[in-house]
């Protein structure tokens, strides 16, 4: 019955999106099966679609992972934009102070270098909030500016190749490189960017799932997030919590880094996020906060941020603003209370019998 | 006056009303009681308005009314008073009172008129409350008057009040009586939600009695008795006293100095207190309310931060006066709390999760020591025995904890702290919001405890549960133990007058 409305209550959000978004397209004067079809069908051609997809829906379940163990904790983590862009550029910047290291050494240290810069910013407002009860909605806002300036300068005035006109760093050494999937899958040519990034994405929502349900810290983060009164009575220590999760909540954001500057440009760019930390927290609504449910969120919104270019371009009026739209309904409907639908729904029946 | 034919209501899977019928006479107290889930307080509040019924009519004085929101209750001259007070603590007497009621147009607000209005109702009810004070600095019985005029001020002739009692001293509940009475005798209608017999027979001309969503009994208070009242509310003959051995106490196992502990804004929640827990007996804490029983028990527990605490505890000749919660659990220091929704329970979590809440990160809730893996196979042993033990219903260790009724989550509770197993038991209103037959069981499950040598400190706002039970009796009085009773001899008076500060007894 439990995981029935689980599974269920995401799924009708989902479809009711798509059914307001269709009358909207209508009214815009294009077809909306047409629309639909681009928006969604354009997933599912191999290798293209296929591959893009999963690349797309790889940060995605970073970041709602993230937003996911934070909210488990009772914290909302608003700052995994912030976290993934410190992640990203300290992952770059072993990449390029150590670029003539062999990949054994580098790769390993470039990938541990985003989990803890991101676990230290996401850390910050989780010390804050432990120490002082400052806020960290309040906080994780601000720390994204913070962030996001701070690397622009860097690599600005730091890291960026002279005369070069776009905002980007030097290139890291090629030890730092991860491979992309397509060096492995038959028919899935190198040029799509999918990389073992990916398979990290999966292992984390292993991880997650472990964490969260199979071990004593999990069920110290869980009780808090569920009454935290009844978890200090259990002798589990708030505060504690509090960073821990955050700071977990922070590495897996960081994690954004791995696939974008190790797995997909080889080098930092400047501003490379599409709001990756903002959508993980549609993406950890939609899936329930349960990393199965994060995954197959991030697939979805993956699918719609894809689709929505081919939309723009072989659409007549409809642009791919239709993406924003049918995300920003999806998440109006599963912020709401899903006893409130169900109840409204047996009025509107029995009214009408 | 009211009437109610024929009431169903569901919750879900739960038949909370099933087929209500009673009448409630004019100008009499109406008595209804019955267990924690029995569905009194779902009837009134179908009553009320706040709940629709599936079926079934309300009628009041002979016509069939629909009652669809509190404001048409308010309209046909119902009133309610809940058991948790619904006033704005900043505000005074009669800004809460014409809250939704105001007089004068909807730019300016008549207060002057209004406070005249209510000096006229409260003189003529005896229900002597100043208008212009705030709430926040009345007592919890003054509160009550408040609610009560609230009622009246919107003209109520019939009054339904939800468990009136629960939070006032001895004394108190003698003059709510005596003010109950009085409005009985210049015609009101009175309906008195209780679970507590005594003052049924007290107070009530009709009592109707229900379990489990139906009307068991329906008598005149006149012709019947608390043995009997008990057995329909239960459906079995119950054992309404605590037959217990006499102690034999062993050494001393904890005791407290100077022992104080301040509030946040600084006062003294626990004026210097200094006794002990010998193994073996049950030491109860008497008092009113809200006089630093919760923050004793809290700090007792670790769970207050030290810089709020001065003096010291020693458990086992030990100063744990610095330890946290954890390392006192692990000395063997149960807590039973006082809230088991706010401090006892995550009520989303399953039975078998809140079975292991302060002892998940050692066996049997994990696979071995330093393990930080979850022993489920030992979670569930664990969790069934804890469910066999203290009779807790459903017994499904994968239900949440929400999904169980108040009786059986303080089982769970109980039978958490209890196969620790500990040496100290810190209880704190052990039955509140508990039916009859949880109230018996949980009662011998402490006085179990005791006769195995464990140390109990018991605090209960119902003085007979502290009498009952403990075989010394502490009174507390504005965060300072003022006297000491024995139990056996002692009556309610002599407690009652000790616990709003009127004599220290010096008997200890």
């Amino acid at each position: 019955m439990k995981l029935y409305r689980e599974i269920l209550f995401p799924l009708v959000a989902v479809l009711a999106a798509f059914v307001i978004g269709g009358i909207v397209v209508l009214l815009i004067g294009d077809s909306p099966i047409q629309t639909y079809r681009l928006l969604i069908g354009s997933a599912f051609s191999w290798p293209d679609g296929i591959g893009y997809t999963l690349f797309y829906a790889t940060p995605l379940i970073f970041t709602g992972l993230a937003v996911a163990v934070a909210f488990r904790c009772g914290l909302l983590n608003i700052g995994a934009e912030g976290q993934l862009y410190i992640g990203a550029f300290a992952a770059a910047w072993f990449g390029i102070k150590f670029a003539g290291a062999s990949a054994w050494i580098l790769l390993p240290v470039c990938c541990l270098a985003a989990i803890l810069a991101g676990a230290i910013w996401g850390g910050i407002p989780g010390l804050l909030k432990a120490r002082f009860g400052s806020h960290e909605v309040i906080n994780t806002i601000m720390l994204n500016f913070v962030a996001i300036a701070l690397v622009s300068y860097f690599t600005q005035y730091h890291y960026k190749t002279p005369g070069d006109p776009i905002l980007e760093t030097v290139p890291i050494g090629p030890g730092a490189h991860i491979a992309r999937l397509g060096k492995f899958i038959p028919g899935l040519p190198e040029r799509i960017p999918l990389n073992f990034a990916f398979i990290l994405a999966i292992l984390a929502c292993v991880f997650v799932y472990v964490l969260l349900w199979k071990t004593k810290w999990g069920y110290e983060i869980r009780a808090t997030g569920a009454n935290p009164s009844a978890a200090e009575y259990g002798g589990i220590s708030i505060r504690k919590q509090i960073i821990l999760a955050m700071s977990i909540s922070g590495g897996l954001a960081g994690m954004v880094g791995i696939n974008e500057v190790l797995g997909y440009r080889y080098r930092y760019y400047d501003g490379f996020s599409a709001n990756y930390g903002f959508v993980g927290i549609a993406v950890a609504l939609l899936g329930r906060n349960h990393p199965v449910g994060v995954f197959l969120a991030a697939i979805l919104f993956a699918i719609l941020l894809r689709g929505g270019i081919f939309v723009d371009a072989y659409t007549i009026h409809v642009s791919k603003d239709i993406v924003d739209m049918l995300q920003g309904i999806v998440i109006i409907l599963v912020a709401l209370r899903p006893d409130a639908i169900f109840g409204s729904l047996k009025k509107l029946s029995r009214a009408k019998a | 006056m009211l009437e109610l034919r024929n009431i169903s209501k569901r919750f879900g899977a739960v038949l909370a009303n099933d087929g209500v019928s009673f009448k409630v006479e004019p100008g009499t107290i109406h008595a209804i009681v019955g267990e924690n889930g029995a569905g009194k307080s779902t009837a009134m509040r179908i009553a009320y308005g706040f709940y629709t019924a599936d079926s079934g009519d309300i009628v009041i004085d002979g016509q069939v009314r629909a009652i669809r929101t509190p404001h048409d209750a308010i309209a046909l001259g119902i009133g309610m008073v809940h058991q948790h007070f619904m006033l704005v603590e900043p505000m005074t007497v009669a800004e809460n009172i014409v809250l939704g009621a105001e007089p004068g147009s909807a730019a300016s607000l008549d207060l002057r008129k209004a406070a005249e209005e209510i000096r006229k109702v409260s003189n003529e009810f005896k229900l002597s409350v100043d208008p212009n004070a705030t709430i926040e600095s009345l007592s919890v019985g003054q509160q009550q008057r408040v609610e009560l005029l609230k009622a009246l001020y919107r003209r109520a002739q019939l009054l339904i009040l939800d468990e009136p009692t629960a939070v006032l001293t001895p004394q108190e509940v003698e003059e709510f009586f005596a003010i109950l009475r009085g409005m009985r005798d210049q015609g009101k209608t009175i309906v008195i939600i209780t679970h507590k017999l005594s003052e049924v027979l007290a107070i009530s001309d009709n009592v109707t009695v229900m379990r489990d969503g139906r009307v068991v009994g329906d008598v005149k208070t006149s012709a019947t008795n608390a043995a009997e009242l008990a057995r329909m509310m239960v459906g079995r003959e119950v054992l309404l006293r605590v037959e217990k051995p006499d102690a034999k106490p062993g050494g001393a196992l904890i005791s407290l100095r100077d022992f104080s502990i301040a509030g946040r804004d600084g006062t003294k929640r626990v004026d210097r207190v200094s006794f002990e827990v010998r193994a073996g007996e049950i030491v109860g804490i008497a008092g009113v309310e809200g006089n630093g029983q919760t923050e004793l028990i809290e700090a007792l527990a670790g769970l207050i931060p030290g810089s709020y605490v001065s003096g010291s505890i020693s458990f086992e000749g030990r100063d744990i006066t610095r330890l946290d919660a954890r390392a006192r659990k692990e000395l063997g220091i149960a807590h039973v709390p006082e809230d088991r929704h706010r401090r006892g329970l995550l009520l989303d979590f399953s039975l078998a999760e809140n079975t292991i809440l302060g002892v998940h990160y050692r066996k049997p809730a994990v696979t071995g020591p330093g393990s930080v893996f979850l022993d489920q196979k030992g979670i569930q042993r664990r969790t069934e025995q804890v469910i066999r033990d203290f009779d807790v219903r459903p017994p499904d260790p994968q239900l949440p904890a929400r999904a169980l009724s108040g009786g059986n989550q303080q089982k769970l509770i109980i039978g958490r702290e209890f196969e620790l197993p500990p040496k100290f038991l810190l209880v704190s209103q052990p039955t509140r919001g508990v039916d009859i037959g949880a109230i018996e069981f949980i009662h011998r499950k402490i006085v179990e405890m005791r006769d195995a040598g464990c140390g109990v400190l018991l605090v209960s706002a119902e003085l007979e549960e502290v009498t009952a039970l403990s075989d010394r009796l502490l009174v507390i009085h504005n965060g300072r133990v003022v006297g000491e009773v024995d139990p056996k001899v002692t009556t309610n008076e002599e407690i009652g007058l000790m616990m709003t500060g009127g004599r220290a007894s010096t008997s200890a």
